[in-house]
Order: structure tokens, then C-alpha cells, then sequence
């Protein structure tokens, strides 16, 4: 959109040009078909290798238990939760993406909804790799995390807030897959149809179920994807309101407050945006998608981490005036503390990267430079990181003792945890734009210029 | 390998075409025709006089379901089959139970309506439908937007359907299928993959169990039961006494313990101990059931000495006597505190409190049995 006057009457359309349908699959599924360039195998030796580093970790904690971390009273939770808490964070931009903004109509999703949720995918199963892992023994995990018959007669906890936490996430990352998947199944028909070589064909028809493009499907399957996008919004708001719950419904100053669950959500869409916004400028840029996920498309996701972005500073406002407004000398101590106490600097991160930075988009400049998106997008991560660890190391260190006050010091094997999730995300990331289409095509189809008969307006699927 | 025909198909360039193709062959009374588009073409359902979906009330059935089943479960598990005292809060504390519900709400809806609107609506997976691997589907994959009239239908006649879909413009062609190959029904429902389906359900259930709830608790697998932590009970190479417990530090005082000065000094109990408790219902109602719980086995239920321990220890005196009648309840509760001979101490098991509750108990059990004619009016 290089127009310097937007004329906001108009609709803007979603792809730049008018390319034709068949160009399009042939642009979409083209990933798939050509050998790789050499980018892609750097990116996938270096996010390999970070896995591997991760794997390496796993393994030596499987063998030796989580007493490798740095965690000890009274941090009891440390970088597994602070991970946890920031993955599941990011997981939320895809339904987001997907769901909310599908049923707002916002027909400017189309070029990066299908990424969006295979982002949702990847980042919540990096959060639930961190919870398994921090059990200790986690293939007992299934024992007393799932309401599972055991020789104790024992059930789980369904009080427990951390119990309500299994319950979310893994609905969350289970209706996510369903979302995903059925959205997929077109594209894979698709390219059942285009594919070239046996062994490529006979996947695509096994995961493609036999899909027909018959309208007498469509009709049950237009209903099926508002009805998921419907149960999806909510789902989507209330797996972070439970996470929130894991600290707000303890007693611990600086988690035990009301303004958690919407302050963590706003956070969430925050970071995840962010996520996406580096994900999709490093694909647009090394698959030529420049006519599919547009600058407009940048621009607005900037917009919303604004907002969130605002929202969450306000959160923080609020937090620390009612720390003070309590007269709850704990309270008030623990939030002087999170400023002036040793981890002092880790504040001071989080208020510029979270706060001040995203300001930056209230200038158009800044918010239509690709560059600019994304470093302050990476800014934003760095941000969002640093809040989960103030929230979670930082009010636990110093806690209602001062006899038992002590600093939290990650190990090599905290960081190799952290390091191994993004080794994840990235590999599964990688790997997904190769062989699957990153872009919806039957959805992109739909919404170029000509697609729909002539008495409609264009416009994506609706029920 | 052609044998029969499935259809006459043809393929048009727009969507504004497809809709008029589609509702012509509606008008001509065709009823087993189909329209094949890459996208969902708006107005499409109008033009082929499609009924509503019915998906919806399969999303609310499978919606109550698992919010009924869910808030069922938890409150089954929670307050019937193993309750337990968590926080203080009560068995049945449903609100609790609000998240759960809502999760598996959700889950059950959407995973129940994606499964049954493929299995049931779409009657997938069915990979070989006689239009797969046909030219014509590869056109409507992509960029084509396509009628198929199916050679059933009732009305069908080959030579007027090729006319019909010409005069609309289309590009007209036939697919033929082979009837060894083609199957019309789903493969999901043949008695051999449904038992294969039942058959990994039970093995992987039956291994499940076995995994963990016994193998798991078996050696080598509880390797981390031991921990290399001092417990209580066990030897310690690191004191000198070998102990793994230690000792509190001479003249600790317990939190809420008060030291009883007058050890083995009855009389300055008698002497200096006052009952701080007032007679009152609520009073003599904890006296009662504290004396029936630690007294009454010895001493009987209303303090007679009748022991109901059947000769097994020896039997106590009245505690009607003169002489404990006569006591201050200073002396009493010496006997509580201390023990005397072969009564051993209650001081761990009753509180102050309590003991002086029971005091009060006793001494209206001396005053009913041993009731005077001025105690009748
Ligand atoms: C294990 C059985 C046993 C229990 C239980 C027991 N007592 Fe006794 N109690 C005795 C015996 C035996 C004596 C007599 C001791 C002696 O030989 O002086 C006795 C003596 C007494 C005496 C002194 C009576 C006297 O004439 O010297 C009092 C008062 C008394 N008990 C009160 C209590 C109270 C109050 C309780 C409940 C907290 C209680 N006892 C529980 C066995 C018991």
C-alpha cells in the first residue's frame, strides 16, 4: 500500500494484483515441489542444532531429575513455568488469528491463517513439553495429570487450578490440531491432484480423506469451520485466563491479584502477534509471498500490538497501584522489590521492550518498515519473556521470610531447555513450510478479485 | 478397465456460470447431480435447493454431553468415590468444577462434530470414489468449477445430459468406473477394520494398565523412590548418635505448650489450679464426648468403675467416692495431666481445654447419681 491517502470506504483487497487460481496454487504449492534453497538448510542446520542441544538436556533429565535446574526454595518454579507460560503466550495468535478474526470477518487473515495456526501447533507443544518435563518423572505424568485409574484409588485434584491447567491446554492444543487439519484438508486434495510422484500421491490421498470439492460437502463444511471458529474464541480466552489462575488463585504477593486473566491474555495476543509478525516477514521474504501477505497485512498486525501492547502496560499501571492502594506491606514490598530488588534490571527490560518500544507504531513509517516490524517484534518476545520471569522467579525469591530469601541462578541446563523449545519451534516451522502448504489455497481462491459470482461481494468462506 | 458409467460431467470458467449451470439442472428435475468448486461458491446452496445443514444439533448434543458427563465425573470422583478434605473446601464444591466443564465442553463439541460430519455427512475416508484420479477432478482442484450428473439418477439419459450441459456453456466429459475397484461406502465400517480398531483399543488399554499400575512400580523403574535424603526413621552416619532425627534443643518450648509445674505436687494443684470453664451446654456437651472417647473404657460411661475392658486392666475406683467428690478440680485434673499409678498421663491426647471440660462433666455425673431430695424440686 504505498498510497499515501487511504481511502477506508474502499475495501482493501486481500492480495495485491490479480493473480489467477491457478497460479496461485502453483505459487502456494511450489515450496513443496522445487529442492530447497540453500537458506533453509542453514536455517534447519542452526535450529537443528538447537534442538539437539535440547535433546541432550531432556535426556539428562530424564536420567538425573530436575534438580539439574536452577530451582530451589523458595524458586520452585523457574524456567520451566516462565517457558511454559510464554509458549502458550505465542500459542495464542493463531487461533486468534484464525478464529476470532474469522468470525469478525476480517477477511485480511486469509494470507496467514493457516501459519498463524501451525504457530498455535508448534508453540504449544513446546509449553507442554516444559510442564511434562518439570514433573520429574513424567511418564508417571499421565498418572495424576489425567483422571486416569491407578492402584492408589486416588483421582486428580479437580479443585487445583494446575489441574484446570491440563484440561485447558490440552483442549486447547487438541481442538487447535482438529482446527488446522480440517482447514487442511482441501489443500491436501489439492495437492493430491497436482502431485507428480507416487509416494507423494499416496500420502496426499490417505490425509486427504478422499475430499471431493463436492458443494454438497462444502455446505456441511462452511457450518463445521464457523462452528469451530465459535467455540474456538472463547477457548482461545479462557486457556490463558486458566494459566493466569495457576498464580492468581494462590496466596503469593504479586501473583494473588484479579486483574490476571485479562492482563495474561492481552499479554498473550501481544507476544504471539509478535511471533508470528517475525515468522511470516522471514517466509514472506524467502518464498517471494509479497503479493500474499501484504504490507497491509504487516501493518495490521503492527496496529493490534499496539493495542495489546497498551493493554498490557496499563495492566501494569494497575497492578502496581493497587499494590500500593492495598496496604498490604508484603504486596507493596514485593512490587518495590521487582523494580529496585537485585533482578531490578529485568524490570527495566520488560517496561522498554514491552511499553515503551511498541510506541514506535503509532508512526506509520514505523509501522509499514519491514524492518522496523521486525526487530520491535523480537523486541516484544524478549519483553514478554522477561514479564513471565518477573511474575514468577522474581515474586517467588525473596517471599514472605526473609531467612529463606535466595537468588535464582539458572544452570547451562535451564538455558538448554529454552534453547531446545526454540530449536523446536523452528525445526517444526521449517519443516511445515516445506511440505505443506503455508497458505490456505482454497481459502486464498476465494477472496481474489473474480472468485465469487458477480451479485456478491468476494469474500472468504462463511456458514 | 472402463466399464461403467458414473456420470456425465462438465467443467465451467466462472462462478457466475456454475450457479446458472447449477440451477438449471435443478429445473430440469435432476435430483443426483453434484457440484464440485476449489472453494465454497457463495449462493451455491440456493442454486442446488440444498437443505440446511443439520451439523448445528450435533455440536449442542455433543456440547451437553460433555459438560454434563464432565461436571458428572468430577463431582462422582470428588464427592462420592474417594473424598478428600483439599483447602478446607467442601466435597461437592462445584464451582471448581466450572473449568473442567467448560474445557471438556469444548472438546467434545468440536472433536465430535468434525469426526461425525466426516464419518456420517461426508462418508470419508473413502479414497476410491469413482471421480478420483479423473481429469475432472483435477480441473475442480484447482481452478474449475464443475457439474456432475450421476448415471442413477432416475431421469438420466445420456444423450439429453450431454445436450443440457453443453447448451450451458460447459465443457462436457464422462467418467467411467470399474466395478472391482470402486467402492461406494466408506472402508471405515468393514467388520475387519472396525475389529482391527477394537482389537488396538483393548491392547492398548490392557498395556496401559499393566504399564502403570505395575511395571512402573517394579525395579529397575523406581530408581528414583530412593532419594538421597535423610527420613526420620533412618540411620544417619552424620551424627554421632546415628540418629536421623534429631532432638530439639534443651528447654525448647512447643509452640501453644504451657509447662505443667506441678509435677508429681497434687496438692498444689488442688490448691492453685482453677477451672476457668463455666458449666454451659456447649461446655459439658465437649466434656461428655471427650470423657465417653478417653475415659469411659476404664472408668465406665457414667464413672463408676464399671470398665467395659472385661478384666484386661485393673478397674479403676468410683469416681463417686467421697474423696474425689471431695477434690478441688485442681486434683482431677492433676489425674488427667499426670496419671496416677497405673492410670497413665492424658496430657498428649486431651487439651487443657478439654480436660477441664471434662472436669465439669464428671461433677455433674456426681451431682445426678448422687442426687440429694433438695436436688428433686
Ligand atoms: C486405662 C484405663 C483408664 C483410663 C482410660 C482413665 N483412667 Fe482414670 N484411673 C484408672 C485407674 C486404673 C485408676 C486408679 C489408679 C490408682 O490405682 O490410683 C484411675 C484413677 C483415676 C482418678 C482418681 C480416682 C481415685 O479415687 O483416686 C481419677 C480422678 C481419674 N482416674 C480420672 C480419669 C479421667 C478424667 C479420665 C479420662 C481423661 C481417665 N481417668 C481415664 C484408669 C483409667
Amino acid at each position: 500500500m504505498s498510497a499515501t491517502l487511504m481511502d477506508y470506504t474502499k475495501e482493501v483487497p486481500v492480495v495485491e494484483g490479480t493473480p489467477t487460481a491457478a497460479s496461485l496454487d502453483e505459487a502456494i504449492s511450489k515450496p513443496l515441489y522445487t529442492f530447497p534453497k540453500r537458506n533453509w538448510f542453514i536455517g534447519l542446520a542452526i535450529s537443528g542444532s538447537m534442538l539437539l542441544f535440547g535433546i541432550i538436556t531432556v535426556t539428562w533429565l530424564l536420567w538425573k531429575g530436575v534438580g539439574i535446574w536452577g530451582i530451589n526454595q523458595p524458586v520452585e518454579w523457574g524456567f520451566d513455568v516462565v517457558n511454559f507460560v510464554f509458549w502458550v503466550g505465542i500459542g495464542h495468535a493463531g487461533t486468534l488469528i484464525s478464529a476470532i478474526l474469522f468470525l469478525l470477518r476480517q477477511k485480511w487473515r486469509t494470507g496467514i491463517a493457516r501459519f498463524a495456526e501451525a504457530m498455535t501447533l508448534f508453540a504449544v507443544l513446546c509449553a507442554v513439553q516444559f510442564v511434562l518435563f518439570h514433573t520429574g518423572r513424567p511418564w508417571l505424568a499421565i498418572v495424576y495429570l489425567f483422571p486416569y485409574v491407578t492402584q492408589h484409588g486416588v483421582w486428580v485434584n479437580f479443585i487445583s487450578p494446575l489441574e484446570w491447567d491440563v484440561f485447558a491446554v490440552n483442549t486447547y492444543f487438541t481442538v487447535s490440531a482438529v482446527f488446522w487439519y480440517v482447514g487442511l484438508i482441501p489443500d491436501l486434495a489439492t495437492l493430491r491432484d497436482r502431485a507428480t510422484t507416487k509416494m507423494r500421491k499416496t500420502v496426499f490421498t490417505i490425509l486427504s480423506l478422499g475430499w471431493r470439492f463436492s458443494n454438497r460437502h462444502w455446505q456441511h463444511y462452511e457450518r463445521a469451520y464457523l462452528i469451530m471458529a465459535g467455540f474456538a474464541t472463547p477457548l482461545v480466552l479462557s486457556v490463558h485466563t486458566i494459566v493466569s489462575f495457576d498464580f492468581a488463585v494462590s496466596v503469593i504477593p504479586g501473583w494473588h491479584s484479579t486483574i490476571f486473566p485479562p492482563y495474561f491474555v492481552a499479554g498473550a495476543i501481544f507476544s504471539g502477534f509478535a511471533m508470528v509478525q517475525n515468522v511470516l516477514i522471514v517466509t514472506r521474504k524467502a518464498f517471494n509471498f509479497e503479493y500474499l501477505i501484504t504490507m497491509d497485512t504487516i501493518e495490521k498486525m503492527n496496529k493490534i500490538m499496539l493495542l495489546t501492547g497498551s493493554m498490557v502496560g496499563f495492566a501494569y499501571l494497575t497492578e502496581s497501584f493497587i499494590a500500593w492502594y492495598s496496604g498490604n506491606p508484603f504486596e507493596q514490598f514485593t512490587f518495590l522489590n521487582y523494580a529496585l530488588g537485585p533482578y531490578g534490571w529485568s524490570a527495566a527490560v520488560l517496561i522498554s521492550c514491552n511499553v515503551l518500544l511498541p510506541q514506535l507504531f503509532w508512526f506509520k513509517k514505523v509501522r509499514t518498515s519491514l524492518l522496523a516490524s521486525f526487530i520491535l517484534a523480537i523486541f516484544v518476545n524478549v519483553g514478554m519473556w522477561f514479564e513471565r520471569f518477573i511474575i514468577i522467579v522474581v515474586s517467588l525469591h525473596r517471599d514472605y521470610l526473609p531467612s529463606s530469601w535466595r537468588m535464582f541462578i539458572p544452570t547451562v541446563w535451564d538455558f538448554g531447555m529454552l534453547i531446545g523449545s526454540f530449536g523446536l519451534f523452528f525445526t517444526l516451522v521449517l519443516l511445515f513450510v516445506k511440505f505443506l502448504p503455508s497458505i490456505s489455497m482454497s481459502e486464498i481462491k476465494s477472496v481474489i478479485p473474480g472468485a465469487q459470482p458477480s451479485h456478491h461481494g468476494n469474500g472468504a468462506h462463511h456458514g | 478397465m472402463a466399464n461403467s458409467l458414473y456420470s456425465i460431467v462438465a467443467t465451467f470458467e466462472s462462478p457466475d456460470t456454475i450457479i446458472k449451470a447449477a440451477k438449471a439442472v435443478r429445473d430440469a428435475g435432476y435430483k443426483k447431480f453434484d457440484v464440485h468448486t476449489p472453494f465454497p461458491v457463495h449462493g451455491m446452496d440456493k442454486a442446488m435447493s440444498l437443505p440446511e445443514t443439520k451439523l448445528g444439533f450435533v455440536t449442542l448434543a455433543a456440547a451437553i454431553l460433555g459438560a454434563v458427563g464432565m461436571i458428572s465425573f468430577a463431582s462422582w470422583v470428588a464427592a462420592v468415590d474417594y473424598p478428600l478434605v483439599i483447602g478446607g473446601k467442601p466435597y461437592w464444591s462445584w464451582p471448581a468444577f466450572v473449568p473442567v466443564t467448560y474445557e471438556i465442553a469444548v472438546l467434545a463439541s468440536v472433536v465430535l462434530t468434525v469426526v461425525i460430519m466426516i464419518v456420517f455427512f461426508f462418508k470419508f475416508p473413502n479414497i476410491s470414489h469413482p471421480l478420483h484420479d479423473t481429469p475432472y477432478m483435477k480441473k475442480v482442484s484447482s481452478d474449475k468449477f464443475g457439474v456432475s450428473i450421476q448415471a442413477q439418477d432416475e431421469l438420466f439419459n445420456e444423450k439429453k445430459v450431454r445436450e443440457l450441459l453443453q447448451s450451458l456453456g460447459g465443457n462436457v466429459d464422462a467418467v467411467y468406473y470399474s466395478d472391482e475397484f470402486i467402492n461406494f461406502k466408506p472402508q471405515l465400517f468393514e467388520p475387519k477394520f472396525l475389529l482391527l480398531l477394537a482389537g488396538i483399543a483393548m491392547a492398548s488399554s490392557a498395556g496401559g494398565y499393566l504399564l502403570w499400575n505395575k511395571i512402573l512400580f517394579l525395579p529397575p523403574y523406581d530408581w528414583m523412590m530412593e532419594q538421597q535424603k535423610v527420613k526420620p526413621q533412618m540411620v544417619s552416619n552424620f551424627y554421632s548418635d546415628k540418629f536421623a532425627m534429631r532432638q530439639p534443643v534443651e528447654g525448647t518450648v512447643a509452640r501453644g505448650y504451657i509447662p505443667y509445674p506441678y509435677k508429681d505436687k497434687p496438692d498444689d494443684a488442688g490448691k492453685y489450679l482453677v477451672n476457668p470453664l463455666l458449666p454451659t451446654k456447649q461446655v459439658l456437651e465437649l466434656g461428655k464426648k471427650k470423657f465417653l472417647t478417653f475415659c469411659s473404657p476404664c472408668h465406665g460411661n457414667f464413672g463408676q468403675g464399671d470398665s467395659r475392658l472385661r478384666g484386661q486392666f485393673p478397674n479403676p475406683p468410683s469416681l463417686h467416692s467421697d474423696k474425689v467428690r471431695g477434690w478441688p478440680d485442681g486434683n482431677i485434673y492433676h489425674v488427667i495431666t499426670n496419671g496416677q499409678n497405673v492410670m497413665p498421663s492424658y496430657q498428649y491426647q486431651v487439651s487443657r481445654e478439654e480436660r477441664w471440660a471434662i472436669i465439669l462433666y464428671i461433677r455433674t455425673l456426681q451431682r445426678a447419681l448422687n442426687a440429694k431430695e433438695s436436688d428433686l424440686q
